[in-house]
């Protein structure tokens, strides 16, 4: 039978080990392969605001990006893709809470310089290579998510 | 009772309590606003009724932990809290950093990371608050007589959790990095390092409920707290499949990930086993309702409701819909929520005096707040899989989706009631404990 013993050594070889198989892949992953998925020479100064007017507004509060956020309003990652520029302006610019469909969002009445920001920060996101993520619907060609 | 300082755990368990209560409300704004009902929109918009609702069961939980902390450590260690004095200091300045977090969140003052929105600055109190608790704690069980297994694991999960906070508080202009390090926080506390919190809680009511050997309860302890870290570090993959992390997280996240529901199923045969083999004498049976719940319950919500969207072929359809809340109600409160309400039911009647635990008012607690939030779990199952169907693999916008699947928060709301109507009654009886007092010293 297993003795207490045995059963720490269980715990913490196996604990040490998978940290650092875990560390080494993270490490691979960030220095070798994320700048090349999320073309960070696309990360310009709009884009960088854009992301600080992201979360400073907590828009992950009602929405997802790369499927991470609420469940309340879409997922933005291909916006731009499905909406085109004007259409995402018109939102973000409204001075009423926008609410084609039932739902309201805050009424930001961004400026114009923030807009572009945002919108850059949404093309740049639209760009990253998310391993076939959002999936394209079966019944449709369009990308609806 | 023990020690006179184990009393301090009370008014955590208070805290908490309180916390829980304001965290159903904001639940409920939600709920109604997912069926066109928002009117309280223009003062607490989704986004913010969100950010409140996750931070408070989050401080809720953490509350919780440390009152658990407070009374197990000196007991298991057998040595008075170093200082009551600073336990309380600590505790006031836990519930002004909640506050100011949560007033915050209402004048769109946060960061806007699912989970982490507690501004910088803020993450900084967070920081000494945390320090002042490990401090108390680690001096309490080094100045101790024993250190036993189950308070090593207990303090070891809090040590832990303290550390993988830091990763969360880096900036980075790249949202990949952003959400890469922020699941260092997130998956790697729910689970890792919690569980651990988990089971030293979990071994110390199995010990004191049924009588089984504390030799045998720790050996297993060992096992399952292996397996949690084996399992889910490296399936913190499951997080990294659609960020713009490389595909060989597929397989790594899939594989590891898919092992995690054992550490879980470990922790409900283990407690099932204990109770089985134990004496079966111990008076106070809503405590041990809740102690097996706790482990039965996490295996469900984190276990199989868990692998059920891990695999990379389900989750590129569920990622980021209401599959995901589904999970995350059931995960969080069978393995959270009901080890924090275990703890407090079997502590209560040793802080008080007051033998409160054949009532009939607590075992409806334990049943209505448990089939409620079954109840929920199962709306939310269906609005998710409607969801993928009709928005994901038939293409409907997005908002059309949505409103053909109101009826289902229909159903949420009215279990949401009963749930809230358990935790109602739970919480009445906390309050006719009434205050801990000296009387009960060494009669526990
Ligand atoms: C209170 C919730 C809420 C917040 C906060 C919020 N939104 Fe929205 N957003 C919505 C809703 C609801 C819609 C409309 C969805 C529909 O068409 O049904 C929407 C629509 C959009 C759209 C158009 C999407 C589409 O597919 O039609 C964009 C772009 C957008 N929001 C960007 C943002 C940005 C950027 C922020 C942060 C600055 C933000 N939103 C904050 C709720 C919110
Ligand atoms: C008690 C333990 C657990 C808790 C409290 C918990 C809670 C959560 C929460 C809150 C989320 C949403 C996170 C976010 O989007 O920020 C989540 C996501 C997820 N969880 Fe868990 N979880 C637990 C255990 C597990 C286990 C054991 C598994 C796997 C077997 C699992 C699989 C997943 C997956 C795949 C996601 C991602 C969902 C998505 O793509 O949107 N979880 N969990
Ligand atoms: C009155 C009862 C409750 C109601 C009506 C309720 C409702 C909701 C709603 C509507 C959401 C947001 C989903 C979205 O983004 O659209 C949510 C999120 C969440 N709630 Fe609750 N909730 C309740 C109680 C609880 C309890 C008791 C817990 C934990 C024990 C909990 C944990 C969570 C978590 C972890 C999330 C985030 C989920 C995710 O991001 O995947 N809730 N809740
Ligand atoms: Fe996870």
């Amino acid at each position: 039978m297993l003795s207490k013993s045995q059963a720490r050594t269980f715990f913490l070889g196996g604990t040490v080990l998978s940290f650092l198989v875990f560390l080494g892949l993270s490490w691979h992953s960030l220095s070798k392969e994320v700048p090349k998925q999320t073309h960070e020479e696309n990360l310009t100064p709009e884009v960088v605001r854009g992301k600080h007017l992201w979360d400073s507004n907590n828009c992950m509060g009602c929405h997802t990006i790369f499927g991470e956020g609420a469940y309340y309003a879409p997922e933005l990652t291909k916006v731009v893709e499905r909406r085109g520029d004007e259409y995402i302006k018109a939102v973000l610019k409204s001075p009423i809470p926008w609410s084609p469909r039932g739902r309201k969002m805050v009424a930001y009445n961004f400026s114009d310089t923030e807009v572009n920001d945002l919108l850059a920060f949404l093309k740049w996101t639209g760009g990253v290579d998310l391993n076939g993520f959002p999936p394209k619907p079966k019944y449709k060609t369009s990308i609806n998510n | 009772m023990k020690y006179k300082s184990q009393k301090v755990a009370y008014w955590f368990f208070a805290l908490s309590m309180l916390l829980l209560s304001l965290q159903l409300i904001y639940g409920f704004i939600m709920g109604f606003a997912h069926i066109g009902y928002d009117n309280l929109h223009d003062i607490i918009p989704f986004n913010t009724a969100r950010a409140v609702h996750t931070n408070l069961l989050v401080v809720w939980l953490l509350s919780g932990f440390m009152g658990a902390a407070y009374y197990i450590i000196p007991e298991e260690a057998e040595n008075e809290l170093v200082s009551v004095k600073w336990a309380y200091i600590q505790l006031i300045s836990l519930a002004i950093v909640g506050v100011i977090a949560i007033v915050g969140y209402h004048f769109n003052y946060w960061e806007g990371r699912k989970f982490l929105e507690i501004p910088r600055p803020l993450d900084w109190l967070v920081v000494l608050n945390v320090l002042t608790f490990l401090g108390l704690i680690l001096a309490t069980l080094f100045r101790g007589k024993k250190k036993t297994t189950t308070s090593l694991v207990l303090t070891m999960g809090l040590v832990f959790a303290a550390l993988l906070y830091l990763p969360g508080m880096i900036w980075f202009d790249n949202q990949t990095m952003d959400s890469f390090f922020r699941w260092w926080v997130v998956h790697l506390w729910v689970e890792g390092v919690w569980e651990l919190i988990m089971g030293g809680i979990l071994a110390f009511l199995l010990i004191k409920l049924t009588g089984v050997d504390r030799e045998v309860i720790e050996k297993w302890l060992y096992v399952i707290v292996g397996l949690t870290f084996i399992s889910g570090i490296l399936g913190t993959g499951h997080h990294y499949y659609f960020i713009g992390t490389p595909k060989y997280w597929l397989i790594i996240g899939g594989i590891f990930s898919a092992m995690e529901p054992l550490a879980f199923l470990g922790m409900a045969l283990f407690a099932v086993a204990m109770y089985r083999k134990g004496e079966k004498k111990h008076p106070n049976k809503i405590a041990l309702m809740w102690t097996l719940g706790t482990a039965i319950l996490s295996f469900v919500g984190a276990g199989l409701l868990g692998l059920a969207h891990t695999l990379p072929q389900v989750n590129l359809w569920t990622h980021g819909t209401l599959v995901t809340a589904m999970h995350g109600h059931l995960a969080f409160w069978g393995a959270y929520g009901m080890i924090v309400l275990a703890i407090i039911s079997y502590t209560m009647p040793n802080l008080t005096g007051r033998k409160l635990y054949d009532s009939s008012k607590g075992l409806l607690a334990f049943w209505l707040s448990n089939i409620g939030m079954i109840g929920m779990t199962t709306a939310f199952a269906a609005a998710g899989v409607a969801q993928v169907y009709l928005n994901r693999i038939m293409g409907l916008d997005f908002g059309d989706s949505q409103n053909e699947i109101q009826v289902h928060f229909i159903i949420l709301i009215l279990c949401a009631t009963l749930f809230t109507i358990g935790i109602a009654m739970f919480i009445i009886e906390f309050i006719k404990y009434g205050r801990p007092n000296n009387e009960t010293l060494n009669n526990h």
